[in-house]
């Protein structure tokens, strides 16, 4: 899909953990979502997890945030198990960034004022430092002019932008993307994978959740399919692509990469 | 020429079309007269009789308003006087009560050589809402926002200055009580004792701690007893305090509605409901008859401060619930986004949650605003002399027996001018908070 350039030999992966999954569990109400859940991922890692609608894979992002609770099994970020200690829950919180399908910017705020609400709130960083971190983000993301507008007023993928550069003001060392392109319009696309392929030259650990196969092939280090709650598939996006073991995943890309 | 080729579905366009000015008939004066008024015949029509409907009231109304007497002492020379000048057939206003009575309308009995009190206290009220209310006042008027609340009931009542001073150490002892107690039992027990100290200090020691300090030191000014109270002055009072108490007071029972915390859920939804279900009239007899039993003996509490309470809880029970509309309205997207980022609860209900949800009530809260500033004449049923029970007390006497229309009509027009104002109000701050589109 995007065809900016990249050069894998730059992404490196650590043999430090970043995220330790083991056998997680999640129910909603009766029903089992998300069964006997195990990974590892390392830093530097660019995770991509696909797989049909209701298969929990944005489920499983949220579960690394708390955004949703497991209810068995065990989960630990950057070396933080995630309890019902609150504390550990703002802690993971601060470190992983996460950008979500519908942007979820706060409209009543700008964008500067999006970007540096969480790190002045949160952080306690004093403003002028909070602005100018601001500033070097939205210019990274390549709309510094938009900073005294609001969110209203950008098209989705200035908006999507700016959500992935509100994460980046916090600092974190992980990113969370939970399907960032798929509420935008085709001609939009691209600048948001640029920015996300721009951040995986940079070293930052990313899982994404996304359909984007040419994202996938030419980013990620590591394709995990999920179906009915479970892993089913993972491998290198090479092997992943021409050689998928599955049936499961074999119907799946031929659904969505053969018309 | 840029038309299709009649038979071929191929099509280049090779020159793109410049914008250009609508049609003359939609836009200016003539246009706005067409669009509005007589767009199509059914509209003219309606237009036609509308103007002379307004025409024909106008007409019966405003001679009456215009031959009026201002001078009179009583009606019946008011009559005489609008005789001698218009001729006997007419009658008109007698304006002349407004004259002689507007001082008690506004200020009921209070003493008339200190009517400077209560315009003083009005204006501080107004000063310290001020910044509160538009972002162009200097912040440094906050300072008197927070002496406010202090200052307004001692200039109204009077007495010593050391019982507003003895209120107001008590927040300062619930904040240490907070400081205290929060860092080694947690953030609910710190709550708990920063709402509980206060009280406990206000009930027991505030009182004989201003006294002492009276004494030590005698500082006050005349007081001024409740039952003097009456007029636009008492609506006032009543209004402004009931509305500027329920909005957190609301908020409060909003989010308490909403919480995790059964128990926190239970007692918010018990007291929204009740509240809601019972008529404020009768809330109010409560506050006149009910409460004295429920005190401990000899605490006499002053009416007026009695029925504050109740038409405050009435208010917020209403206001909680508009605000809880607006807390639906908003998308789960946002609290996500709130967590995601690291807020906790209160900084993400404050910096995210309220600032849109409030945004979306504007309209529900300022209504319920009006109607409570509205209901405060109700207190004229348990003898208070707001103005509607104050107009029944000049009707009652012999020179102005039988005089109606002019009491109600002034009353009505001064109540219009403060609803009005808040309508418009919170009209300029929709559109001062708008940032979708612009």
């Amino acid at each position: 899909m995007s065809d900016t350039a990249i050069d894998r030999s730059r992404l490196t992966v650590s043999d430090e953990v970043a995220i330790q999954i083991l056998g997680m569990n999640k129910w909603y109400g009766a029903f089992h979502v998300l069964r006997d859940i195990n990974l590892t991922i390392n830093k530097g890692e660019r995770i991509v997890v696909c797989g049909p609608s209701g298969s929990g894979k944005s489920t499983l992002i949220r579960c690394i945030n708390r955004l949703e609770e497991h209810q068995s099994g065990k989960i630990v970020v950057d070396g933080i198990e995630l309890t019902n200690d609150l504390k550990h829950i703002d802690q993971v919180r601060s470190e992983v960034g996460m950008v979500f399908q519908h942007f979820n910017l706060f409209p009543h705020l700008t964008i500067l004022e999006n970007c540096t609400l969480a790190p002045i709130w949160v952080r306690k960083v004093p403003k002028k430092e909070a602005v100018e971190t601001a500033m070097y983000y939205l210019e990274k993301v390549k709309i510094p002019e938009q900073a005294n507008k609001y969110p209203g007023q950008l098209s989705g993928g200035q908006q999507q932008r700016v959500a992935i550069a509100r994460s980046l003001c916090m600092r974190p060392n992980i990113m969370l993307f939970d399907e960032p392109t798929s509420a935008l319009d085709p001609e939009m696309i691209k600048e948001v994978l640029d920015t996300m392929i721009q951040l995986a030259e940079e070293g930052m650990t990313m899982i994404c959740v996304t359909h984007e196969m040419g994202f996938a092939r030419q980013v990620a280090n590591r394709v995990i399919f999920m179906d009915q709650g479970q892993i089913v598939e993972q491998n290198e996006p090479e092997a992943f692509f021409n050689n998928p073991r599955s049936d499961r995943t074999r119907l799946f890309l031929s659904q969505i990469l053969g018309h | 020429m840029s038309g299709t080729h009649a038979h071929s579905a191929a099509f280049v366009r090779d020159r793109m079309i410049p914008q250009e000015p609508p049609p003359d008939r939609s836009i200016g004066a003539l246009g706005w007269l067409r669009q509005n008024l007589f767009s199509s015949w059914l509209n003219a029509a309606l237009t036609l009789v509308s103007l002379a409907l307004i025409g024909a009231l106008l007409a019966a109304v405003l001679p009456w308003v215009v031959h009026s007497s201002w001078t009179a002492n009583s009606l019946s020379e008011c009559r005489e006087q609008i005789k001698a000048a218009y001729g006997p057939e007419e009658s008109g206003a007698c304006w002349a009560v407004i004259r002689e009575r507007w001082s008690q309308l506004i200020f009921g009995f209070y003493p008339s050589e200190i009517y400077w009190r209560p315009i003083l206290a009005f204006g501080t009220a107004l000063g310290g809402l001020a910044p509160v209310l538009f972002p162009g006042v200097p912040r440094r008027a906050l300072y008197l926002t927070a002496a406010a609340p202090f200052l307004v009931p001692w200039l109204l009542w009077g007495g010593t200055v050391w019982l507003p001073v003895a209120v107001a150490f008590g927040f300062v002892l619930g904040y240490a009580g907070f400081r205290v107690v929060a860092p080694w039992a947690g953030g609910i027990l710190g709550a708990i004792a920063a709402g509980l100290v206060p009280v406990l200090w206000w009930l027991l020691l505030a009182g004989k701690a201003a006294g002492g300090l009276q004494e030590i030191l005698p500082l006050g000014i005349e007081p001024v007893s409740s039952r003097n109270f009456g007029g636009f002055m008492l609506s006032i009072t009543i209004g402004l305090t009931a509305i500027t108490l329920s909005l957190p007071i609301g908020i409060l029972l909003a989010l308490g509605r909403q919480s995790r915390m059964f128990i926190v859920k239970v007692i918010c939804v018990g007291v929204i409901e009740f509240v809601r279900g019972v008529p404020l009239i009768t809330l109010l007899f409560v506050a006149w008859l009910l409460l004295n039993y429920f005190m401990p003996p000899n605490t006499n509490f002053d009416i007026i401060l009695r029925v504050i309470i109740m038409v405050t809880l009435f208010a917020s029970a209403y206001v909680a619930e508009v605000i809880r509309g607006g807390l639906a309205a908003l998308p789960r997207g946002q609290y996500e986004a709130a967590d995601a980022l690291g807020l906790d609860y209160w900084k993400a209900q404050r910096l995210i949650v309220m600032p849109q949800a409030l945004k979306i009530s504007i309209p529900g809260i300022v209504s319920t605003f009006i109607g409570v500033f509205k209901d405060t004449t109700l207190v004229s049923i348990i003898g208070l002399l707001d103005p509607v029970g104050f107009s029944n007390s000049i009707r009652a006497d012999v020179n102005w027996n039988g005089i109606v229309w002019e009491l109600y009509g002034f009353i009505a027009l001064m109540f219009f001018i403060f609803c009005f104002s808040m309508s418009r109000y919170s009209m300029y701050l929709e559109r001062r908070l708008r940032t979708g589109h612009r």
